[in-house]
């Protein structure tokens, strides 16, 4: 065991060489690292949110209330098909729990129904399995006339999917707009997001932007009785009753079909009315949008049109003149920031569906600092203990194990440096945990040692068997350590992860350097000094 | 002149010793169980749902205002305490019933009553109650499959009576260290699953060592009792146990003492976790052998075959 071939001794020093490298850039700020010749590494290490602080937001997609409303815009399609002509009569249409149904009055007709209703199932796309097209809806017909429309299972997951993806794309935007840098949004499970933002020191109001669905829609206002009237009696058929922003809201009376909506939109910025300094929303419309605008404009001088954000009106502003340009402008009494948000919302577009916070983790920059520095510290402080302790058990080869340790902890660094491991302070709680443990493999080996000298053999015959009878046992007691840092890894989510991962790489860098390094050393010791005696 | 925690050559009665230790583990294990389900441990926001927050305030914080102006807010069971320093509070509010919304309005609720005074939010975690039962049930899991990975690998390296001695040491260890949680009534969260993995890694880690010496002594000294042997495996696997034990320990101390606030539970209960593991690897981990029948021919027979060329080699 304590010969070498050159190969061997070329690698070991490479691959320690290399831990050190990859370690060094760790020490040395971004800006020195710049002047750094190309041919250095210059990767650092990554930081958990929990070391350099940050927001860490797990949403949901809200699956009830999007089908809900799928439900509702299908029942408002359903009614437009049956009263095509030849109209068909029908009753009792509306959403009923998770599904839209009407029950057609002449059973006569029911064939007839069916097969006008059946384009509504909504057939997709589905990349999945590529073959079989998968529809949105199951369509089932009764023989007593009722007709029913429910999400098919694969229909809803499929528009889960595009829903996450498109609501992934939106949020992209909107902090995109709102100058966090390096956000991570990625999708988990079937339907939920997860948004990561790195260094922001303000969650609420990222959650502010994030988590506000921002469907804008343009509506005329109807004004065949007041809003108050209407919430009284049932609206005419049509019309819709939302309340506004106002403190105490007050209730108009709108068509229910939008002309316009959000995504007719192209640009929306701040500024300010000069007629009171308030702040507003100026707004651009797209083509279409602008020439649809102007037309509505035309027809409808001196009533009033509603400008509604999430089923609330902001303003319901009177048409004074046609509007030609394709601008406008959202006035309600906004704040700065309250504007300014609007914009960035409008800018972005509107999420496909509603969004719940799941879990919600930030910590500051103040906390994730102090972290650090608490990690470094402690450390730096576990690694002295245990360097020095091991000098006075071994002596000699206390210093040997040592230098394995220090080659240890530069590879466990470089390692997590190469694979862009995030470090935690759970992380950092392995690292050190690692440290104290990483010598058990030397203390394994050395008290081998000593019980092979004591039983007679020579130095270097004792060194030899300690050396591989140790073998067995250490890769035994590590790899039941590394099982369960693989489940770990598996449970965890972010800290915890970052010490199982910490974990796992330290078991690798320990038996290497136990095996490799640290024998390495003992050879050449033994190769300069030819020992009678063993030091320990 | 180096320093030796074990002197050599110890001949200690271990198996005698479990005349002492088996009642005492019985007990506290016991003990532990009993605690757990009558007490109940201190489950943190990662498993009940709820709210905690931590801010620093300029200068010394006044708790009892802070107590009194966030009893007003109607938010049920509410904790304050100091965090690290007298700056430092940590609020926990418990989980709101009306689900994940409800969860939300309570980060704001808060920063209200702070809007005025210069309070720096430096933590806010919030766990509503679909994600908090998920990570019960994956932290559960996770506890019993690695229990039982590890338990068809020592199965698979060594015979069986030495896998349901070791997972009985471990599960040992794992319950008393739950009581440790009971008893301090320490913040049960994520970490601490972590924690409770890490100790059971340690824990088998030494417990193996000591069987990997019983197993080579089987086949060494085939005439020797069994209790004689297992006495003498663990007397000379002593030196290595408290050895590493020792460093392990001066590490994790380090960490508790400087590592700060957030880790100090995470910390504590790896600290009384290895401890325990170490106490359970030298006093119950071999004689459990005894109690589950480990015959030596039995085992030597079977290793022979299997293991004939290292074996061989190795003492030749």
């Amino acid at each position: 065991m304590l010969h070498f071939a050159r190969w061997k001794i070329a690698l070991i020093v490479l691959v320690v060489a290399a831990g050190f490298l990859m370690t060094l850039p760790n020490f040395f700020s971004a800006k020195q690292l710049e002047s750094w010749p190309d041919f250095l590494p210059k990767n650092q290490m990554v930081l958990g949110l929990d070391l350099q602080g940050g927001a860490y937001l797990l949403y949901e997609v809200d699956k009830d209330d999007y089908v809900e409303k799928r439900m509702q815009g299908l029942v408002s399609d359903i009614r437009t098909t049956l009263r095509e002509d030849p109209r068909i009569g029908y009753t009792g249409l509306g959403v009923q729990g998770e599904s839209a149904q009407v029950r057609i009055r002449d059973l006569t007709r029911l064939d007839e129904a069916e097969e006008r209703l059946q384009p509504l199932v909504n057939p997709l796309v589905s990349n999945l399995f590529g073959g079989q097209p998968v529809n949105e809806f199951d369509l089932i017909v009764n023989d007593d006339g009722l007709v029913r429309f429910t999400y098919s299972e694969e229909g809803l997951d499929n528009r889960l999917t595009y829903i996450v993806q498109q609501a992934i794309e939106v949020i992209r935007n909107r902090l995109d707009e709102l100058g966090t840098t390096e956000p991570n949004i990625q999708r988990q499970g079937t339907d939920r997001i997860l948004v990561e933002a790195p260094g922001e020191g303000d969650p609420e109001r990222l959650k502010d932007i994030i988590g506000e669905t921002a469907q804008l829609t343009f509506h005329m206002v109807d004004q065949s009785m007041s809003g108050e009237q209407a919430l009284q009696a049932r609206p005419p058929v049509g019309t819709v009753v939302k309340m506004s922003v106002d403190d105490p809201p007050f209730p108009y009376l709108l068509e229910e079909a939008p002309l316009l909506s959000g995504e007719d939109l192209v640009d929306a910025q701040v500024s300010f009315d000069q007629r009171n300094n308030e702040p507003v929303v100026n707004f651009r419309f797209n083509q279409s949008g602008a020439r649809k605008f102007a037309l509505i404009t035309q027809q409808n001088v001196n009533r009033p049109f509603a400008i509604v954000l999430d089923d609330e009106v902001i303003s319901a502003p009177v048409i004074r003149e046609p509007i030609t340009g394709g601008s406008g402008q959202i006035s309600g009494n906004f704040t700065v920031e309250g504007a300014n948000d609007l914009a960035i919302l409008l800018r972005a577009g509107a999420l496909p569906a509603k969004l719940t916070v799941l879990e919600e983790r930030s910590i500051g920059p103040g906390l994730g600092a102090d972290s650090i520095e608490a990690g470094k510290l402690a450390s730096i402080i576990a690694g002295t203990a245990v360097i020095v302790f091991m000098i006075l058990a071994y002596g000699r080869f206390g210093i040997i194990a040592d230098l394995a340790l220090m080659s240890n902890i530069f590879l466990i660094f470089g390692a997590l440096t190469v694979l862009q491991a995030t470090l935690t302070l759970p992380g950092i709680a392995g690292i050190v945990l690692t440290i104290g443990m990483a010598v058990d493999a030397n203390v394994l080996i050395f008290e081998r040692i000593r019980e092979e000298s004591r039983a007679g053999r020579s130095v270097i015959s004792a060194i030899d068997a300690g050396y591989s009878r140790a073998l067995g046992t250490i890769l035994d007691a590590n790899i039941t350590t590394l099982i369960a840092a693989v489940i770990l890894f598996q449970l965890g989510s972010g800290p915890v992860r970052g010490f199982a991962v910490t974990l796992a790489i330290g078991i690798f860098t320990t038996v290497f350097s136990a095996f490799t390094f640290s024998r390495l050393l003992v050879a050449i010791w033994i190769r300069r000094r030819r020992p009678s005696k063993l030091p320990i | 002149m180096l320093l030796r925690l074990v002197p050599d050559n110890t001949h200690i009665k271990f198996m005698w010793l479990r005349k002492v230790s088996f009642p005492l583990s019985i007990v506290l294990v016991i003990a532990s169980l009993v605690g757990f389900f009558t007490v109940g441990m201190n489950y943190g926001i990662d498993f009940k749902g709820g709210t905690i927050i931590e801010i620093k305030t300029d200068g010394p914080a006044d708790i009892g205002a802070i107590r009194s102006e966030l009893g007003t807010l109607n938010l049920g069971d509410v904790q304050v305490q100091e965090f690290g320093g007298s700056d430092d509070i940590l609020i926990r509010v418990e989980e709101q019933p009306g689900g994940e919304l409800a969860q939300q309005s309570v980060v704001s609720r808060i920063r209200t009553i702070f809007e005025d005074d210069n309070v720096d939010f430096r933590r806010v975690e919030v766990v509503g109650p679909r994600v908090s039962g998920e990570l019960a049930q994956a932290g559960a899991i996770a506890v019993g499959a690695s229990l039982l990975a590890i338990l068809f690998y020592i199965w698979f390296r060594f015979e069986w009576q030495f896998a349901v001695g070791a997972i009985l040491t471990t599960a040992n260890d794992v319950i008393i260290t739950i009581g440790l949680f009971v008893l301090l009534q320490l913040d049960f969260s994520l970490s601490s699953i972590a924690a409770v993995l890490t100790i059971i890694g340690y824990s088998l880690n030494d417990t193996v060592v000591v069987y990997d010496r019983i197993r080579e002594n089987l086949r060494k000294y085939k005439k020797k009792s069994l209790t004689e042997l297992l006495d003498q495996s663990i007397n000379e696997t002593l030196s290595r146990t408290t050895m590493t034990s020792v460093t392990t320990l001066l590490a994790l101390i380090a960490l508790y003492v400087f590592g700060g606030e957030v880790i100090q539970s995470f910390t504590l209960a790896m600290i009384f976790g290895i401890v325990i593991g170490t106490y359970s690897s030298i006093f119950l981990a071999a004689p459990f052998l005894i109690l589950l029948n480990l015959r030596a021919d039995a085992l030597s027979s079977k290793d022979d075959d299997e293991e004939k060329g290292p074996n061989a080699k190795a003492t030749a």
